[in-house]
């Protein structure tokens, strides 16, 4: 069953506008927060075990931890670069409910000691964006942004940035490059963004949702939060579900939650007839699931990195028995072959050339041995880059292959797709 | 052609509202793209920036040539952009691209002969809930079938 913090109110049009989110319950976990100490605060999220929800899920407390004690003036980035094919949660947050963003920068503003925070928001959220900026200006008007912010003598400026079709920008120093009027290529860490990031400066990166949580952990306290979800994972997670199902959506459930339940009851499970083949948990970059492998998957971090893959942004792909797994794969290649920046010879190759192999395959001019050399390729690949991008495109690449061989193998023999009708004269 | 007064203010404002100058240069390149008529930025167009923001002009360009989203070759009044990625290609995304360049007569990323349409396949647009989706010049449009999406464009 779905357990609604976030989401909410997103039925409600008014929760669209200050007036609305505050007749809701809006920034007065804003006040709870002026009243405590900043550190206190940090100690807060740490305890909740709120985890990155952009796709990394790196503790949120752990990572405000890092920055330094210099007396720098500090940063505050949102990520809102949503990108990760299969991915649509944030958008809808920032759509249905953009104060409740605002207040989740505006109070770990506070905790960090930032005075100043971009949105870095994609380019082509032109709809998210303006109803961001009609926000932020009604949060300046009614003296929740700037100078004092409620009397607490807090000061916190927030602007949106719009990157311009580069998914790489959702790599937080890629996004920091990008901020900075610069290629959105990656660099090299350490130094982490904490200490070295926007303009050389400690720079804190979170997701949209992970903000949004840390609302909710003020108003519930620690315990409260922790009350949904697992002992590792706690609370709850916006699953963006597409793909075969009969109603693909935006879904708050605890972590923690069965697979087959979030298909079977939320997603109203697949189209009559159809058969569940596979399923991409985390985004398109997570290996993907077998039916078999998903009976007993559940959602939260260590039950899918059990199972070898991961939560991802919490994108879930669900893939019926109609789909072709070379074709899926191919499609998948060309977008990370596509978003490579190209900085690191390992991604601007091997994105290629597993792009170029599949693609081969795809076409029936594909050789045997062709399979066990997207296996090497990716090899090459994993681990030997700037950024997560290279392996990005590897894990995918090794698990459909691994999994689903003998279509990869049927193609190669027959030159056509095992599965009847799904590829044709696609492009 | 040279920037009119609004973009030549807008690129100044910009200039001062963030840390650096530098940051300025995404934004500003969207204004400039807008303002052209071919919908795209021109190198005349990065010359006229890089005076004006006092920016060498390889820093444009490696910004202008790095983002998919500024073109650099004329585009139609209506660009309409395909998502044919994962979700988007499971339901008729592909199928959708293709039908609309038949319909219009126009490859992709080419413009129409009556300059109306460019037709792009694109990565995913984070709409994957409402496959299949096309963005057309700023707007998403959602659930689509292909007869859909032509009617769309033909009545705008």
């Amino acid at each position: 069953m779905e357990i609604k913090l976030l989401s909410e109110h997103y039925d409600k049009p008014e929760f669209q506008g200050l007036d609305g989110y505050k007749k809701l319950g809006g920034y007065e976990p804003l006040k709870k927060a002026f009243q405590m100490q900043p550190k206190a605060i940090i100690e807060m999220v740490k305890e909740s075990g709120l985890r990155g929800r952009g796709g990394a899920g790196f503790p949120t407390g752990v990572k405000w931890g890092f920055l330094p004690d210099n007396g720098e003036p500090r940063y505050l980035l949102c990520n809102a670069d949503e990108g990760e094919p299969g991915t649509f949660k944030d958008r809808l947050m920032m759509e249905r409910a953009p104060h409740q963003l605002i207040e989740g920068m505006i109070i770990s503003a506070f905790a960090v000691g930032s005075h100043k925070g971009y949105i870095y928001i994609r380019g082509e959220y032109n709809e998210p964006t303006a109803i961001l900026q009609k926000a932020i200006a009604e949060a300046y008007d009614a003296g929740l942004l700037g100078k004092n912010i409620l009397g607490s003598g807090f000061d916190f400026d927030l602007d949106v940035y719009q990157g311009a079709g580069a998914y790489i920008c959702g790599e937080e120093t890629g996004m920091i490059s990008s901020l900075e009027g610069k290629k959105g290529q990656p660099k090299l860490k350490p130094p982490f963004p904490a200490v070295q990031g926007y303009l050389g400066k400690p720079t804190i990166v979170n997701n949209v949702e992970t903000l949004a949580a840390v609302k909710y952990i003020i108003r519930d306290g620690a315990d409260g939060y922790r009350k949904h979800g697992t002992e590792k994972s706690a609370g709850t997670k916006l699953f963006s579900v597409s793909g075969n199902v009969m109603k693909p959506g935006t879904y708050e459930v605890p972590l923690g939650y069965k697979l087959m339940d979030l298909i079977n009851i939320e997603c109203g499970g697949l189209k009559p007839g159809r058969k569940l083949k596979a399923v991409i948990p985390g985004g398109s970059s997570a290996p993907v699931l077998t039916a078999a492998e998903c009976a007993d998957a559940t959602m939260d971090y260590e039950n899918l990195a059990q199972k070898g893959t991961m939560l991802g942004s919490g994108a879930v792909i669900i893939i019926d028995d109609t789909n072709c797994m070379v074709d899926m794969l191919k499609v998948i290649l060309h977008f990370y072959h596509h978003e490579s920046c190209g900085q690191c010879t390992p991604c601007r190759e091997g994105t290629g050339w597993l792009h170029k192999i599949v693609s081969s395959i795809y076409s029936g001019t594909g050789r045997l041995q062709d399979i066990d050399l997207i296996q090497q390729v990716a090899d090459h690949m994993a681990g030997k880059t700037i950024c997560a991008l290279s392996d990005a495109a590897a894990m995918p690449a090794v698990s459909f292959v691994q999994k689903f061989r003998s279509e990869f193998e049927f193609y190669v023999r027959e030159g056509r797709s095992k599965v009847k009708g799904a590829v044709d004269a696609q492009v | 052609m040279a920037f009119s007064q609004e973009t030549i203010e807008f690129i100044k404002k910009e200039c001062q509202r963030y840390e650096t100058r530098r940051s300025a240069i995404l934004p500003c390149l969207y204004r400039a793209q807008k303002e052209d008529p071919n919908n795209q930025v021109t190198p005349e167009a990065v010359a006229e920036m890089a005076t004006l923001m006092e920016l060498p002009e390889v820093q444009i360009n490696e910004v202008l040539h790095f983002y998919t989203m500024y073109n650099k070759k004329p585009v139609g009044k209506l660009h309409v952009q395909v998502c044919t990625n994962i979700s988007c290609s499971m339901n008729g995304g592909r199928e959708m691209a293709e039908h609309l360049c038949k319909e219009f007569n126009v490859n992709y990323e080419e413009v129409s002969s009556d300059g109306r349409y460019t037709i792009s396949r694109v990565e995913c647009l984070g709409s994957c809930d409402t496959a299949p989706m096309m963005q057309v010049n700023d707007k998403y449009h959602e659930n689509l079938t292909k007869e859909e999406a032509v009617k769309l464009l033909k009545d705008m």
